[in-house]
């Protein structure tokens, strides 16, 4: 009996010890850290796919563009489009024809040949229906090449894009990863699973993909750009912000993404280096002109007044944004207008614009999102943006939805909804936005995204002649001209441009943040 | 006891069917699309109709029911939108994972749960039984995902005993030592309340038995203490905390969603959550009716255990 006794005693105590007793077992490894020369990202997710034509989101550009190589890309810092595997191009006069000379002696990762055939490839693939790999899509972001009317194979060396109209924005669109170029054969061999077996001409070529843990690249030493420092990059996807700051402050990523404003603190220390650039970004509030208070200019006006941005960046975004002044984010330099000052905060003269408008305390339905691309802090944003406003007389009813719900609600329109709604977009070429959402063309029921029904012939005049003028300094004048008459007709309330944000440890150098919100990372060293 | 489990089962088959329903309709009610999700700001009405033609969206809400349930049956669970492979891969890889990670938590919460609420049971009133009840109430209280941060700033930051997230080393081998100190972690931080409520119902489901006249005669004719606990009285009380712990297992697995999202799990709660903002329905559909199916056979198991220690429960 006594040993029968012990014995389940014994049992107890030893199955406590096998739950508890681990505990004590695990901890050697954790502290190890990443090994030199291998740098791990914190991403901000699971990448969707590999292939840069069926993709849409930041998160993985930033993969992408590590692996691939555009026929042209963004010049270090800007956003202006520089050679990379075209080396030269030339634009007929019509603005009509493209004819880019490919660079000689450029292999993909898998050993086939980059040339002429392979660029016609890539775009026939995603634009032409009929193309045998075309089901390898979806390519949801084949319209930024919808002005393609044919690909011409002119010599191996030689490729001939012709549009169907002159289209400014072609030669970044070609620099955005949609306009990645990826090997045929690589296609061919692996069709619809070509977004897991990704093969292009980049840097770094693909090495593994464990899902839900990371995508592994390796350095390829016959760049033609010159082989990375780095032997090996781990994007690693963690879609908690708060894990992702733990991570780096445990030492399990060298490099974070997206930093969120209330973290910052944490790496004022000398361990740390700190990233900022500002993009290709702009958060704004969208106004109802068609109906209701904001159908007045002085009103719309007003509330551009009442808000208080400054405020806004520096508190509830803790710095990590820029008082917007107009529609055209400052990252296209070339294509902003530096005269432009911000409306400043003025409640009086919002409350004087009011007056004159004879509006006493008008009603105003205001959408706000939980969350989503771009949109930073919506509801903290949105609560300070209702006080604002409410501090100079509008009575302002907030309702709030959900992301997708939320453009679902918007972008039909807010007629017969909402006054007002938040709003963020990230381009990467200065006709996107105001094209797609500022001409009398893009209302709604147009198929754009002009969802407070803003209509000015002068802007839409203004917008078409910048769309087909092909000489970068006339298309800058006119984008000039166009951000002065639609920050006086305010059609938003011009908040913010965001600051791309990142972290990277001391052992990191030569890392800088490039104004597409891409992440380049073949000059990268780490100790 | 076989002509019990087949009956049961067989009555299983409709709540599925009832669930690939449900789970069909809200996906199909709930605002926003696939293809609005994938396009974000470029979802022209245009684009959008595109996409949904491409995706295979724009047949009718009925036959898109019954192609989607007819190649369920034949064990095709569709593509993920999102991610770009097959429904089924991917649930039955995240699964996995919730699995080790809510398994350990349920045997956590089982063990320590019955063991505290013998002890306080025994000790009614005592001194183990306050410090329990005040223990148990503490954890009880604790939201798990808070917990799972605190844990990981203390234990991952600053001792740097564990590592932060995730569930295997990034370099390194992948054996069950680097396994368990990525598990440790998020296995307690789940099993907290959990174990709390076992606790609670142990201990009262003791109390009434620890009442009962054949215990009163045990001790009579003079078995030890500990084994009128722990052999008779706790034996006959486990008939009233097996259910319990069935319950526990449901909880265990909704409580892992958050866990899985804190402590950067690769399970099948993070995906749901993923899958669900991202609009990718089949992995949702797909997702949901795997766990609800494997939810409803354990509840079946549970019933089986019991009516194995109590045969007067079988119907």
């Amino acid at each position: 009996m006594a040993l029968k006794q012990w014995t389940r005693r014994a049992a107890l105590i030893a199955a406590l010890a096998a739950t508890t007793g681990l505990t004590a077992l695990a901890p050697a490894p954790a502290t190890a850290q990443t090994p030199p020369g291998v740098l791990i990202v914190g991403q901000i997710a699971e990448p969707k796919a590999l292939d840069p034509a069926a993709v849409t989101a930041v998160n993985d550009f930033r993969i992408l563009m590590n692996l691939y190589d555009g026929l042209v890309r963004y010049k270090d810092g800007t956003l202006e489009v520089e050679p990379a595997l075209a080396t030269e191009w030339q634009i007929s006069e019509d603005g009509t024809e493209y004819t880019f000379t490919l660079r000689e002696g450029v292999t993909f990762h898998d050993g086939s040949a980059f040339d002429a055939e392979a660029v016609k490839f890539n775009f026939d693939r995603m634009l032409n229906e009929d193309h045998p790999y075309h089901d390898t899509g979806p390519f949801p972001l084949a319209f930024f090449f919808s002005a393609v009317e044919e690909v011409t194979v002119v010599d191996p060396q030689t490729v001939k894009f012709t549009l169907n109209a002159p289209y400014a924005p072609f030669l970044s669109n070609l620099a955005y990863p949609t306009g990645l170029i990826v090997s045929p054969a690589a296609v061919e061999q692996h069709g619809a699973d070509f977004g897991r077996n990704p093969s292009g001409t980049g840097a770094f070529t693909f090495a593994e993909w464990r899902s839900n843990e990371a995508v592994v690249v390796e350095a390829n030493p016959d760049y033609w750009d010159g082989a990375p420092d780095l032997q090996a990059v781990v994007f690693r996807p963690i879609t908690d912000a708060n894990t992702r700051t733990a991570e780096m402050l445990a030492g399990g990523i060298d490099l974070m993404v997206e930093v969120p404003p209330v973290s910052l603190s944490e790496f004022q220390g000398d361990g740390y280096t700190l990233h900022e650039q500002a993009g290709p970004h702009v958060w704004f509030l969208i106004l109802n002109a068609k109906e209701g208070p904001f159908a007045e200019k002085a009103v719309r006006q007003a509330a551009n007044y009442a808000v208080n941005k400054t405020a806004l960046v520096e508190n509830v975004l803790e710095g990590t944004a820029e008082v917007a002044a107009g529609p055209t984010p400052p990252a296209f330099a070339w294509a902003y207008n530096e005269s432009l000052e911000p409306y400043p905060y003025d409640p009086d003269k919002a409350r004087d614009l009011l007056a004159e408008a004879g509006m006493e305390a008008p009603e105003v339905t205001f959408y706000v999102t939980e969350g989503g691309s771009g949109m930073l802090d919506p509801i903290a944003m949105g609560t300070a943006i209702q006080a604002d406003l409410e501090a100079v007389g509008f009575d302002v009813s907030i309702e709030t939805y959900e992301w997708n719900t939320f453009l679902g609600n918007v972008n039909p329109g807010l007629e017969g909804k909402a006054d007002m709604a938040e709003m963020a977009w990230m381009t990467n070429d200065p006709d996107t936005l105001p094209y797609l959402a500022l001409r009398t063309d893009a209302w709604p029921d147009a198929g754009g995204f002009n969802s407070g029904y803003y209509s000015n012939p002068e802007v839409d005049r203004l917008l078409e002649e910048a769309r087909v003028a092909t000489d970068q300094d006339t298309r800058a004048e006119l984008y000039k001209e166009m951000q002065e008459i639609v920050q006086e007709d305010a059609p938003w309330v011009f908040v913010a441009n965001w600051k791309q944000n990142a972290v990277t440890s001391d052992r990191v150098e030569n890392f800088t943040l490039q104004p597409s919100f891409f992440l380049l990372l073949d000059d990268v060293v780490k100790n | 006891m076989g002509r019990y489990i087949v009956k049961r089962l067989i009555s299983a088959i409709p709540v599925l069917f009832g669930i690939t329903l449900i789970v069909f309709l809200i996906m199909a009610m709930i605002p926003g699309d696939p293809a609005t999700a994938i396009l974000g700001s470029y979802a022209t009405p245009e684009n959008v109709a595109k996409l949904n033609r491409d995706l295979g969206l724009d047949a009718p809400l009925w036959q898109r029911y019954f192609i989607w349930l007819g190649n369920m049956l034949t064990g095709d669970f569709g593509q993920s939108f999102a991610l770009n492979r097959p429904v089924l891969d991917e649930v039955l890889e995240r699964f996995q994972a919730t699995l080790i990670l809510a398994g350990t938590a349920f045997v956590l919460c089982s063990v320590f749960g019955i063991i505290a609420g013998v002890i306080s049971a025994a000790n009614q009133y005592g001194f183990a039984d306050k410090a329990i009840t005040f223990v148990v109430l503490l954890g009880i209280s604790i939201p798990s995902f808070f917990l799972g941060m605190m844990m990981i700033l203390w234990f991952s930051v600053n001792l740097r005993w564990f590592p932060v997230s995730g569930m295997w080393p990034i370099y390194g081998d992948r054996d069950l030592g680097a396994l368990l100190s990525h598990l440790t972690l998020p296995a307690i931080a789940l099993a907290v309340v959990a174990t709390g409520v076992v606790a609670r119902l142990s201990r009262s489901a003791m109390l009434e038995v620890l009442r009962q006249d054949y215990i009163r005669t045990a001790r009579a004719k003079g078995v030890h203490e500990r084994g009128v606990i722990w052999r008779h009285a706790l034996r006959a009380a486990m008939v009233s905390i097996i259910p319990v712990l069935g319950i526990q297992a449901g909880f265990v697995l909704s409580g892992a969603v958050y866990i899985e999202i804190v402590f950067q799990w690769p399970g099948v709660g993070r995906m749901l959550v993923d899958a669900i903002l991202t609009r990718d329905i089949l992995l949702v559909q797909g997702g949901v009716v795997f766990v609800a199916a494997c939810y409803v056979l354990f509840n079946i198991a549970v019933d089986v255990a019991q009516s194995l220690l109590d045969p007067r429960i079988k119907t």
